[in-house]
């Protein structure tokens, strides 16, 4: 469907034109009129049509995958543990909580203990039923001190996990108003016995199960005909390839042999939008592209050295070029709007080479070149926004030097080693979580080195404030702090960018993560 | 010989930087996972206790499994290495006549058009990156024209002449990259056996060009021809690796940089051991014939 088509019957809907020109117009352009009886209608047919396989190309995955969510860091890895499996909570776009395998959560009124309903008559693909007793063992597995999973750092601060009766509890050490939340954490995916057994056997919950696995090649699954929720599942199987190659993965979306990809280049998300027959769908998210300063280390161990650089970035420019507009600006917190309790009253932080020249006469820097560590796979078009950096901030008076890394070992050699280098961070469900992975005292990827007594005690205030209003005001409190004082220049949040084909219907923004949060297989349907 | 290349191959994964559980984390590594890993892996072993440890499973037929998704080594590499051939015979099957053909042409129309357009379009050809070539083969017949796809997803038990068509693409190309190279060797091979006395005496006996060529000059260039296409043949098994990520062909090439990125260095080993087998071998063959077709060779004095 033509864009011309869209907007034609955005001005029927509103009065513009008359229903028979657009019919008239319709017709002109090739479309059936049933089908722009649809497109009037503002949106697909809302009933989900049963049947057919979907085709996904994805990039984001290696012959070294596995099928244990405990080991999915990666796009592919994600995808299909979201379409075989299901944690006991999701959260939807607009913050609030999707019930899954637990129907129902209860807090104390301390925020200490947290109590899961399982749902009944939940089955896993090899015909067991779901008990609180998998739901532990899973958090078992992911807690324990030898696991390797990707959650651990979610898991740590719970003092106790049981099972009473049909309820799974959770006792944390500190109040901590988010915990439902943190169970939303992907690598949690309820498995029988917890995956004790047979991790990577693929066995889950989910609306397909799989039926071929081929680490980096493909996956086929096929609809698990006793899956609990009718709502979702509406493809008879799914098919996903490996097409790490971009310019591959376009053609094959082109040429029709698959109906979605992933991680659409901006730089030609324009060109594809023109093909016929596919759109390109692109939604806000958490994720965001950084240059991280280590406040420990000089010079950047200097407020107002790490202030003059915070004002050198120019953040639109870079937005402009480097996402081609796919993204949004970034205000030096790692947090922005797709968060709940985001105050959106901070003031935005401008390219300001005058102040950043009188912040660095300030610090006293001796002139010489400040040195910035980059590599291609910090985040696409990374080398790029470091010469825009470099430019910039050069009309402030400041030296930058890029020193390019290999990105072979780029995340063992440079990140969190390195005093400035690029990086970028994936999103996190809720507030707490994302300070506390990255810019508490303690945490391992403190990859600014921010240590900051008042920031933290803030943070473990904020954890367990129930009244909303008031932890609002505790995050507005530390992101003041962070902006203020910390290493972190974040230019800018990405976008999401998919290309989808026009025969899928159902779509949904969802920034949570990319491809609808990988719940596209499950709630989509074709025309 | 072999022995020396798996040891060569093993230094070399050893001084890359990071390590399988380092690379298998990634940037989400906390050190208490990193060190599970690590000890799970037996990573905590001295290098050298690690390398027999594998020679000694090889030697009993045991590739080991992968570190870095536990799966058996043996068993994932076969079938990717039945991909990688069958991409490689295909091409080798229509690129190695071809290109005899048109090098006994050019040598038939010396400095004629039919000899000047054939060594323009192969010398183009072989100038061109092999990942353009794709990347516009893809465009214009995947996606515009729509005769063949333009990935090349195959799978098990998947039909024949399916096979066949999903690979068409990966296919033209190495053919085109190969093929240049093979062409000319073979002309210039001729054409140099041409020089000698006895093709002189021929053609003053008053034998026809063509016939002088089959019966005189060929069967004495057969032995730098044969080189040059074994070169190629092992390279048509080898050296895919951008031809098969271009077109996400499932074969050795792909496995082999996912699994370097990953330092897996028992699979890398295998694929190091399978690779230099294939080059050992096809070289072998290309001596054995060089001899068979020289009597001077297979009769030593």
């Amino acid at each position: 469907m033509t864009k011309e088509l869209e907007a034609l019957a955005s001005l029927t809907r509103i009065g513009a034109m008359s229903r028979r020109d657009f019919l008239g117009r319709a017709s002109a352009l090739g479309v059936s009129a049933a089908m722009a009886g649809t497109l009037l209608a503002g949106k697909a047919s809302a009933q989900p049509v049963k049947g057919g396989v979907l085709q996904m190309g994805l990039g984001g995955g290696e012959s070294t995958n596995s099928l244990d969510p405990a080991a999915a860091l990666s796009q592919v890895p994600f995808h299909t543990s979201r379409a075989l499996g299901e944690t006991l909570v999701d959260v939807n776009p607009d913050g609030s909580l999707d019930f899954r395998i637990a129907e129902a959560v209860e807090a104390s009124p301390d925020a200490k203990t947290w109590t899961f309903r399982i749902r009944k008559g939940v089955e896993f693909h090899n015909g067991k039923t779901v008990t609180p007793d998998d739901v532990l063992a899973t958090m078992k597995r992911h807690s324990d001190e030898n696991t390797k999973s990707g959650a651990l750092g979610v898991m740590q601060g719970l003092a106790d996990m049981r099972v009473d009766g049909d309820n799974f509890i959770v006792e944390t050490t500190t109040p901590n108003a988010d915990l439902a939340y943190l169970m939303s954490t992907y690598q949690l995916v309820i498995q029988p016995n917890g995956g004790m057994d047979d991790p990577a056997a693929g066995i889950g919950t989910g609306a397909y199960k799989v039926t071929a696995n081929e680490p980096g090649v493909r996956y086929t699954f096929e609809k698990f005909a006793n899956y609990w929720d009718s709502s979702r599942g509406h493809f008879d199987g799914i098919e996903m390839s490996v097409i790490n190659d971009s310019t591959a993965r376009n053609a094959a979306l082109q040429s029709g042999q698959v109906q979605i990809i992933n991680q659409v280049d901006p730089k030609v998300a324009g060109l594809l939008a023109r093909a016929p027959g596919l759109q390109i769908k692109n939604v806000s998210g958490r994720g965001h592209y950084v240059f991280v300063m280590h406040c420990d280390t000089a010079p950047f161990d200097n407020h107002d050295l790490r202030m003059a650089l915070k004002l050198a970035i120019n953040r639109e420019e870079m937005l402009e070029k480097i996402l081609m507009g796919y993204g949004t600006v970034g205000n030096d917190i790692p947090i922005n709007k797709a968060y709940p309790l985001f105050d959106d009253t901070i003031p935005q932080r401008t390219y300001d080479p005058t102040a950043a020249a009188e912040f660095y006469k300030k610090s006293g820097h001796d002139g010489s070149p400040i040195v910035l560590k980059v590599s291609e796979v910090a985040f696409p078009g990374a080398i790029d926004a470091a010469q825009l950096f470099q430019q910039s901030a050069a009309a402030a008076g400041i030296p930058l030097e890029i020193e390019r890394s290999p990105g072979d070992g780029y995340w063992s050699e440079v990140w969190n080693k390195a005093p400035f280098c690029a990086s970028y961070w994936g999103g996190r469900p809720v507030q707490d979580q994302m300070y506390a992975t990255g810019y508490l005292s303690t945490a391992d990827w403190n990859d600014t080195r921010f240590k900051n007594e008042q920031f933290d005690a803030l943070l473990l205030e904020a954890r367990g404030e129930l009244d909303q209003d008031k932890r609002k005001q505790l995050y507005r409190q530390m992101a003041d702090i962070l902006r203020e004082d910390g290493g972190l220049i974040l230019p800018m949040f990405n976008d999401f960018v998919e290309g989808v084909s026009d025969k899928v219907q159902g779509w949904e923004q969802n920034g949570m993560w990319e491809v609808m949060n990988g719940l596209a297989p499950s709630k989509c349907w074709f025309a | 010989m072999l022995l020396m290349v798996s040891v060569l191959i093993f230094v070399g994964t050893q001084i890359l930087p990071g390590d399988v559980a380092q690379s298998i984390l990634g940037q989400s590594a906390t050190p208490q996972a990193l060190a599970n890993l690590r000890e799970e892996l037996g990573l905590n072993q001295p290098a050298y206790i690690r390398y027999f440890q594998w020679l000694g499973g090889l030697l009993q037929g045991d590739l080991g499994t992968s570190l870095t998704n536990g799966r058996d080594i043996g068993e994932a590499i076969g079938q990717r290495f039945g991909n990688t051939l069958f991409l490689a015979s295909c091409a080798a099957l229509i690129a190695v006549p071809l290109a005899i053909l048109l090098g006994l042409v050019s040598v038939l129309y010396r400095n004629r058009w039919p000899d000047k357009l054939i060594s323009i379009v192969a010398l183009a050809s072989i100038s061109v990156p092999e990942f353009l070539i794709g990347y516009i083969l893809m465009f214009y017949i995947g996606v515009q024209l729509g005769w063949a796809p333009s990935v090349s997803m195959v799978t098990e038990g998947m039909p024949f002449f399916a096979r066949l068509h999903a690979i068409a693409l990966p296919v033209a190309v190495l053919v085109l990259v190969v093929l240049a190279h093979m062409m000319r060797m073979t002309r210039a091979a001729i054409l140099n056996v041409m020089q000698s006395p006895y093709i002189e005496t021929a053609e003053l006996k008053g034998l026809g060009m063509f016939r002088i060529i089959r019966k005189h000059a060929f069967p004495n260039a057969i032995a730098p021809v044969v080189n040059v296409v074994m070169l190629n043949l092992a390279y048509l098994v080898v050296g895919v690796v951008v031809v098969e990520v271009v077109f996400v062909y499932p074969g050795m090439g792909q496995f082999l940089v996912d699994h370097v990125a990953k330092r897996d260095v028992p699979v890398v080993q295998a694929c190091g051991l399978i690779f230099a087998s294939v080059y050992i071998l096809l070289n072998m063959i290309a001596d054995i014939v060089s001899i068979m077709a020289n009597p001077r060779l297979r009769h030593p004095k």
